[in-house]
């Protein structure tokens, strides 16, 4: 998502608090090492005299990343009780109160006890950046919003707890840590990252060798794709002609529009993140829209479902229309005109009707938009 | 000639007997060989010999014989600290037409013959008269003495990098390794800093420096994510496990004389970079062609190449089943195909095949392409 929309504007009258810098820590696993080199730079700050302090750390009770927190000052965890159990979480008033120049924030994709101030973590990441202190992150690649499907798909878990991939493109340095599955599957071994019976159960479930090699070549060319995204800000500079690639050169890039259509099916979700991880990779703009049919024969809309998805969309800056028409298919290609729209994407789970017949929406609008690019997501089953 | 004539169709292949007993000769050979371990870096002073190091020491610490034969003096504090206590098996120093050489000392190694071997500056040269030419030789010695080597490379120094190093940084440096070298390694990390880090590092803010490092940067992580895809690949083949899908795009690009293969290339090459992902043409050969379709098509399979296209003719009664057949195999993640140009008395496939695709290929995105006659 573009800088600009965490940028303060210039027509404030009081000078803005500059915003505090988020550099997140991207790893595969639990294990890989992310919260060790995270306290590692802390402690490289704490030496040259930066003020730094750990906002949040989580352990786990592995005894070379305690060693790593010594000098390093904690600030105490808030306690807070839930149907009759004590939780603990950051403390994000406290570190406000304290205001540290740089603080240590680790999980990332965490989510807070119910009734804190804010559902998630990297919400409360939000704050203190918007307060002016630098954050320091961890975070695992599958927990991003946009390989979810994928990490499902080759892992067979659905990670529940997500960070919208906006947040960390905003972030203003992804490192990688990385480790060979091999390397680590050894610390497992070894009880360095879970207690043996914890460790044993993990290498036969998600810590298989191929699990873990599928998902640090995920973290691999997810970090790339960040890197290239800081990129495209940075002047390109003139270039010598012998220096010219092998390559034809591309004809002058044309500015991609992505249209997603929503229906109130559960694959719906599915078909936000695949067109918008396109999107995005195309550096496009993307806009949702769902059409109710004005008839009263239509089937009916479960609407909790609907407004769901296109929350669910708005989360991701992604922009919503719903439109009302008699026909589905034409209203898509209508409004598909209209907005300049270059790519539709719709659903499979719309292509065949009652009926299965190619009367469907799917095969209406492929016929109507002759003059588009569609595409239809796969059903992606494991 | 025709350019048809020059792609092979594709048949689902199986090992012949030949590859398998090189296979097994592999596997034996890399049996009796030491372990390598790779520290791929971007830039220098990214940490690639810390890491090296600071693995030996934990190594040393846990009871393995780890030596030193190869490292950069004068070490900084932070590197001398972790070689306190490794052995060190000194370098030999020599010149030669009035150039300084450092050479391992691979003999003394042999003699010695530690568990573990650390080597920084893999692509360094030998002076003319030693053992090998280059130091990544030796290490190719060591390894074969049964002694793992843990070692350390710049992405600069990779040869078949060198005209992508050349484009971003305007040099071309002299000591390289070859990539089936790095391929080879049992293990690849990837030692990553961020670019403001590496700039603060080196004192300087010029864009031209973020931008250079920037995809230094970029070129490595995805040097590192091609050679453990191959890792992953060679894994599920011995282990006999089939991946359905990999964690990249693979778009598949299906040609007709009747479609605007151009935009759908084109697109498919944009996409396919863009993913860092790779771009699979193929063409349904369908009887014979007349004179102009054969034109067209011999220009659209030229342009695929162009574009550096894996190009696959596939022959088939069913041109949907052939690329569903097709597709399923290369673990395609999206399908390309065209509308065809209008034409009242010979539709290309029979029976609007672009339904007939979305019906049958459920488990692939597919992407229609406009023709240009109906925009």
């Amino acid at each position: 998502m573009s800088a600009a929309d965490t940028l303060p504007s210039d027509s404030d009258t009081t000078p803005p608090q500059p915003r505090g810098r988020l550099k997140v820590f991207l790893g595969y696993a639990a294990g890989v090492g992310k919260t060790y080199q995270m306290l590692d730079e802390a402690q490289e700050l704490r030496r040259k005299g930066v003020d730094v302090v750990v906002g949040y750390f989580e352990s786990h009770g592995r005894q070379d990343t305690i060693a790593k927190t010594t000098n390093l000052e904690l600030i105490p965890r808030r306690k807070t009780e839930y149907r009759g159990s004590i939780f603990e979480d950051m403390d994000v008033e406290a570190i406000l109160r304290r205001k540290p120049c740089v603080c240590l924030v680790d999980e990332f994709a965490h989510t807070n006890v119910p009734g804190s101030a804010r559902l998630k973590r990297w919400e409360d990441v939000q704050v203190l950046l918007a307060a002016g202190i630098d954050v320091f992150t961890t975070l695992n690649v599958q927990h991003l919003e946009s390989l979810n499907d994928e990490v499902w798909r080759i892992t067979g878990v659905r990670v529940r707890e997500t960070v919208p991939d906006w947040v960390v493109d905003a972030a203003d340095e992804v490192v990688l840590v990385d480790l060979t599955a091999e390397a680590l599957q050894n610390r497992l071994h070894r009880g360095v990252v879970y207690t043996a019976e914890k460790a044993k159960r993990a290498m036969e479930n998600f810590f298989t060798e191929t699990n873990l090699t599928a998902l640090r070549e995920m973290a691999l060319r997810h970090t790339a794709h960040e890197v290239e995204g800081r990129l495209s800000s940075v002047a390109a500079p003139a270039r010598d002609a012998c220096q010219t690639a092998a390559r034809p050169p591309e004809p002058p890039a044309r500015h991609d529009r992505i249209l997603i259509c929503l229906t109130e099916r559960p694959s719906s979700a599915v078909l936000i993140r695949r067109g918008k991880r396109v999107a995005d990779y195309l550096h496009a703009d993307c806009l949702a829209v769902h059409v109710q049919r004005l008839a009263p024969s239509g089937p009916k809309i479960r609407y909790d479902a609907l407004e769901k998805h296109l929350s669910f969309a708005r989360n991701l800056h992604i922009e919503t229309h719903v439109l009302r028409a008699n026909d589905v298919a034409r209203a898509i290609v209508d409004f598909a005109r209209e907005r300049n729209v270059t790519q539709i994407f719709l659903g499979r789970s719309s292509a065949t009707n009652l009926f299965g017949g190619f009367c469907s929406t799917v095969h209406r609008v492929v016929r109507l938009a002759r003059d588009r690019e569609i595409t239809v997501v796969a059903e992606r089953l494991r | 000639m025709s350019q048809l004539s020059n792609v092979h169709p594709s048949v689902p292949r199986r090992p012949s007997p030949d590859e398998l007993l090189d296979r097994v000769q592999a596997e034996e050979r890399r049996a009796r060989r030491g372990r390598l371990k790779v520290f791929l870096g971007y830039a220098s002073r990214v940490g690639k010999s810390f890491r090296m190091l600071d693995e030996g020491r934990r190594r040393n610490e846990r009871g393995e014989d780890v030596v030193v034969a190869a490292i950069q003096f004068p070490l900084t504090p932070d590197l001398e600290a972790l070689m306190a206590n490794i052995e060190y098996i000194p370098v030999l120093k020599e010149s030669y037409a009035g150039k300084e050489y450092e050479v391992m000392d691979v003999a003394s190694i042999f003699r010695r013959h530690p568990r573990v071997c650390l080597v920084d500056e893999l692509a360094r040269d030998n002076p003319p008269g030693s053992r090998n030419p280059k130091r990544w030789q030796d290490v190719d010695n060591i390894l074969d003495q049964g002694i793992s080597v843990i070692t350390a490379i710049n992405l600069q120094h990779i040869e078949e990098q060198q005209d992508e190093i050349q484009r971003i940084t305007g040099k071309r440096p002299k000591e390289t390794v070859p990539e089936r070298f790095l391929r080879s390694a049992d293990e690849v990390v990837l030692v990553d800093a961020a670019v403001d880090d590496m700039l603060q590092r080196s004192g300087s803010s010029e864009p031209v420096d973020v931008r250079r490092l920037s995809e230094l940067r970029e070129l490595a992580l995805l040097l590192a994510a091609d050679v453990i895809d191959g890792q992953l690949e060679n894994y599920l083949r011995a282990n006999g496990v089939a991946l359905r899908w990999g964690s990249h795009e693979r778009i598949l690009v299906c040609m007709t004389p009747r479609s605007d293969a151009e935009a759908m290339l084109r697109s498919g090459r944009r996409n396919a970079d863009r993913f860092h992902g790779s771009l699979l043409v193929c063409y349904v050969r369908q009887g014979a062609l007349n004179a102009k379709d054969r034109a067209i098509m011999d220009a659209n399979l030229a342009l695929a190449r162009e574009l550096e296209a894996d190009i696959q003719v596939l022959e088939g009664e069913d041109p949907i089943d052939a690329i569903i057949r097709l597709a399923r195999e290369q673990k395609a993640t999206q399908i390309f195909v065209g509308h065809s140009a209008p034409d009242p008395w010979k539709e290309f496939w029979s029976r609007s095949p672009v339904d007939r695709l979305i019906k049958a290929a459920t488990e692939f995105d597919i992407r229609i392409f406009p023709h240009p006659q109906t925009s």
